[in-house]
């Protein structure tokens, strides 16, 4: 036992993996773009990488249960910029949101309600004694959830808004949900889904329309059917092997849609083939397995919600965003963790890898 | 320590374990969904993928002008764009509709009607929504090449017809290619093409048509021309020189402002076209672009079918022109005697019918040169009794009557020379003897064209060589058809017809020019009977006049004929006759001065002749 957290406890293969992952990211980003008027895009990503590197050291430093004791705090504070954010400046940000340009200045308060959702659910959750949850637990954990979810979902952000039930869903799997109420939730959530999503069809098209064209003139902003068919002919013609670095024409000529963000796995995918996509996933895989590992060596419960909530989060991305490419969901706006273009969302992933490595350096202190 | 923080529960690894297998099934999942994109159908997506980058844009090859017999421009094209309406994505179409409709000016129910009419075509077709798009409108699209991803600019080729109306039923016009024509082509034509769908336009349409060149682009999202893969430059139409003289059209279509006819005037030795006219007629600009369904309504609809050709496409009676005819077959057949004479005392009775001549006080005792001059109809009335109508019959088609000259025009019209035979197969019943007399005035059943007129004229003044008539200078194969006439008939035809100008008491003596040989027949043909017309007292008629020059080895020949007229022939239809004759002449006498003094000593330089004299150079 040690008796002072050590940065040479950090995970150091779940870097690596890491560093794999933003490199081809990285790669991407240059060869989506340096043909076009957005060419030097590579180095402002560098540069948010460095600054999650760093975001990443400084929160590793704050003990975990330090946050938790906080969690009341943050979740409040979180609720509340969600209000600010809804009450004034709505369609800046909410607009701002929905293009899923993420970068700027203004970092985005649903990227911070994130972290917070992490940590206050495994606070909740470690604050249940037993190994088996109560349907009034799950009742405060549903609402606990849906509060943030609601108010992003009114900026609007389907896409953000979903991404913080996972955490609810893993947390309460770990934390020992009853199958009987973990079927009807399944049952719920199915039911629920294409109906939420039909909703946003009805509200906002219109909206959406006219946001995507303002911000987005060169990006021939058509219907996300269009978009949708775009990616996928992209990743199909890009066969087994691949066009090539730079040479896939769906990718340089801008047929793929926002191919340095939400699509980078299409542009990947259209000059890296099926055996980039491969390699992507399993680094993907890879960092998820080493996520869980990182949860199974933890020092106590508290310490391994934190890393399933990161877990749940990062897979979720990868889950929906490589469906979205592919065809298999609809554009949500949802990034790929690390590679997508994105100054927020890559300041999420590397502060919620901070909470890992957090978790990780304590396991052996007292 | 909170509560919470006491370390007292073991990690769930079961359940941990259960997350990671999930995560692997998600990953192998994704992995099948790429495979199937990526493996299976890759070949389809590669396809997408380079019908996305690569676009053919086709370069319209300009359509050959179409050139006078001196080189000057009747018709010609100039550049101009199209602004199609891109079909295949219907719904940002729809969305952009109000903006376009704007943005061009186009009248939104006009522009919903077009999609409708085009809902039965496929969908890659796009709809020409603006042809002749202005510079405006050029720059419309151009700026919202990222909105309005339906809208797409095109090249085309526009038709020109700088004089207008001038010629314009032999020029034709021309149009966007039919799906029909598309259809048949098999792939020769893309939607917008022009093709000639009338006249000349249409006869030398594969001379006039260039060979369209393609160029193939890579374009981005945004429809922007990133480079150029290849390129094959169009191929312009040929020019088509016409035999058409400009200053004898010029004055043909100046006489017949107004009026209602056809003029043609030809080469009597070649065949060749100088001048046509056909009134009513209407401009081929009007047609270059889309033509207004209104207009085209009238067009079709108008009772004086300005459509209509006249020159080769009415089929009308003759009248006393006919009588040319009938004084060949008279003198070739030997069926009379040369010196046959016929008392007119204004009329004459046949078969209990009484029959007028056009003079009611008569013309008292008449023979064939009488006759001819002062148009007796009594006297023809008892060669054509003498003769019968298979005698006239064979003579008329000799001469060419009931089938077409083969000029190098569409929808040439053959008219009609009745017989024994024709009555027989047609209605089945006997040949009314009656009815000869009618035909040897050029009424009854017989009908012809100006042309075949004209070509009769020339035909019986040359000996019977029945040219083909044509437009197109380097005409080859030209078909020269033979029905031999005696120089005995020649000469007392051309004599009557001389004296038809030229000796007071002629139907045409007004018509006399001075030192030139101008001969001729006029004709009025009744459109009613006497009978019918005395009953409502009018008496509207077509005027004719034919006329060539000069009379011996005659270089003109002109069919001229003003309808729904209240004057005779010579009047209504002679002027037209002796104003292009008189240029004709005029026009090769400067010439040939000109060429008198550019090859005199003073000049030793210049010996190229600007235009050989007409037909100098043909026996």
């Amino acid at each position: 036992m040690k008796d002072r957290p050590r940065t040479q406890d950090f995970d150091w293969v779940l870097l690596a993996i890491v560093a794999a992952i933003t490199t081809l990211g990285v790669l991407e980003i240059y060869s989506s773009t340096h043909a076009s008027a957005m060419a030097g895009m590579q180095w402002k990503q560098l540069m948010w990488l460095g600054v999650g590197v760093a975001a990443m050291f400084i929160i590793s430093r704050i003990d975990y249960h330090t946050l938790m004791d906080q969690a009341p705090v943050l979740y409040m504070f979180g609720l509340a910029t969600l209000l600010v954010v809804l009450v004034i400046g709505h369609s800046r940000f909410g607009a701002k949101r929905w293009v899923s340009l993420g970068s700027g200045p203004n970092f985005q308060v649903s990227e911070l309600m994130k972290l917070i959702i992490i940590i206050v659910l495994a606070r909740f959750f470690s604050e249940v004694r037993t190994d088996r949850l109560t349907l009034t637990d799950l009742v405060k954990v549903a609402a606990l959830t849906f509060i943030p979810v609601g108010l992003i979902l009114m900026q609007p952000d389907l896409g953000t808004a979903m991404v913080l039930v996972p955490v609810a869903i893993v947390g309460a799997f770990l934390a020992g949900i009853e199958w009987k109420h973990m079927a009807v939730g399944l049952v719920l959530v199915a039911l629920l889904i294409p109906v939420g999503w039909n909703m946003r069809h009805h509200l906002k098209p219109y909206q959406q329309q006219r946001i995507e064209t303002f911000l987005h003139p060169e990006e021939n902003p058509r219907s996300a059917g269009y978009q949708v068919l775009q990616s996928e002919i992209a990743v199909g013609s890009g066969g087994f092997w691949g066009k090539g670095f730079g040479k896939g024409s769906q990718n340089q000529l801008g047929f793929v849609p926002v191919r340095y963000s939400d699509f980078i796995l299409a542009a990947l995918a259209e000059e890296q083939g099926f055996i980039g996509v491969c390699v992507v996933l399993l680094l993907y895989l890879g960092l998820i397995l080493r996520l869980v590992d990182n949860a199974q060596k933890a020092k106590d419960r508290a310490g391994m919600y934190i890393v399933m909530g990161v877990t749940a989060i990062v897979g979720f991305h990868v889950l929906v965003n490589a469906s979205m490419v592919i065809g298999y969901m609809p554009v949500t706006g949802i990034p790929l963790p690390l590679m997508s273009y994105g100054g927020s969302a890559t300041a999420f992933v590397f502060l919620a890898l901070g909470l890992v490595m957090n978790v990780r350096m304590r396991r052996f202190v007292n | 320590m909170p509560s919470w923080s006491v370390n007292d529960q073991k990690i769930p690894q079961g359940r941990l374990a259960l997350v990671s297998y999930v995560f692997v099934a998600i990953v192998a999942l994704l992995m099948v969904g790429f495979w199937k994109l990526q493996v299976v159908q890759s070949g389809h997506f590669v396809d997408l993928a380079e019908r996305n980058r690569v676009r053919s844009i086709p370069i319209i090859a300009p359509r050959g002008p179409m050139l006078d017999r001196e080189g000057r421009v009747l018709v010609d094209s100039y550049p101009s764009f199209s602004i199609l309406l891109m079909r295949d994505d219907l719904k940002s179409l729809e969305k952009s509709l109000p903006q376009i409709e704007d943005g061009l000016g186009i009248d939104p129910a006009d522009l919903r009607q077009q999609l409708e009419a085009a809902k039965a075509e496929p969908k890659f077709l796009p709809v020409i929504i603006k042809p002749a798009a202005s510079q405006a409108d050029i720059a419309f699209v151009d700026s919202h090449r990222a909105d309005i991803p339906v809208l797409e600019l095109m090249m085309v080729q526009r038709r020109r017809y700088p004089h207008n109306s001038m010629l314009a039923s032999a020029i034709g016009y021309v149009g966007e290619v039919s799906v029909q024509d598309m259809d048949d082509s098999e792939g020769q034509y893309r939607p917008g093409d022009l093709v000639g769908k009338a006249g000349l336009e249409k006869e030398y349409n594969d001379q006039l048509e260039g060979t369209d060149g393609m160029k193939r682009v890579v374009v981005n999202s945004v429809g922007k021309v990133m480079r150029t893969l290849d390129n094959v430059e169009a191929v312009p139409g040929k020019p088509v020189q016409l035999t058409i003289d400009y200053d004898l059209q010029a004055i043909a279509e100046a006489d017949m402002v107004g009026k209602q006819g056809a003029v043609v005037a030809m080469d009597a030795r070649t065949g060749e076209i100088l001048a046509m006219v056909s009134r009513p007629t209407f401009d081929p600009n009007d047609f270059a672009v889309r033509v207004p369904k209104e207009e085209w309504q009238s067009l079709n609809t108008d009772k004086k079918t300005p459509l209509l050709n006249r020159a080769i496409q009415a089929q009308l009676a003759p009248g006393s022109v006919f009588k040319i005819v009938m004084a060949t077959a008279m003198l070739e057949s030997k069926q009379i005697s040369e010196n046959f004479t016929a008392y007119c005392p204004g009329y004459a009775v046949f078969y209990g019918r009484t029959f007028h001549c056009w003079k009611p006080q008569g013309h008292g005792v008449v023979g064939l040169h009488a006759a001819i001059v002062d148009s007796c109809d009594v006297f023809f009335y008892n060669v054509g009794k003498l003769l019968g109508i298979d005698t006239i019959s064979h003579y008329a088609s000799g001469l060419g009557f009931g089938k077409r000259t083969g000029i190098d025009l569409p929808g040439e019209e053959p008219g009609l020379m009745p017989s024994e035979e024709w009555v027989e197969r047609v209605y089945h019943h006997k040949w009314y003897a009656g009815e000869t007399i009618s035909v040897a005035v050029g009424q009854g059943a017989v009908t012809v064209t100006p042309i075949q007129l004209a070509r009769m004229a020339a035909a019986v003044a040359s000996g019977g060589t029945l040219v083909q008539p044509h437009l197109l200078k380097n005409f080859v194969n030209s078909k020269v058809d033979h029905f031999p006439i005696s120089d005995n008939t020649v000469e007392q035809v051309t004599q009557g017809l001389y004296g038809v100008v030229n000796e007071g008491g002629g139907t045409g003596y007004h018509l006399r020019l001075q030192n030139i040989d101008l001969c001729g027949k006029s004709g009025t043909a009744q459109l009613m009977s006497y009978d019918a017309a005395k009953r409502l007292g009018t008496k509207t008629m077509d005027g004719w006049f034919v006329g060539f020059a000069p009379r011996r080895n005659p270089e003109i020949v002109i069919a001229a004929i003003v309808q729904d007229t209240m004057e005779h022939g010579g009047e209504a239809a002679g002027p037209v006759v002796r104003d292009i004759v008189k240029a004709y002449f005029d026009k090769k006498n400067a010439r040939t001065q000109q060429q008198a003094t550019t090859n005199s000593p003073a000049q030793p330089g210049s010996t190229q002749p600007l235009v050989a004299t007409v037909g100098a150079k043909r026996p």
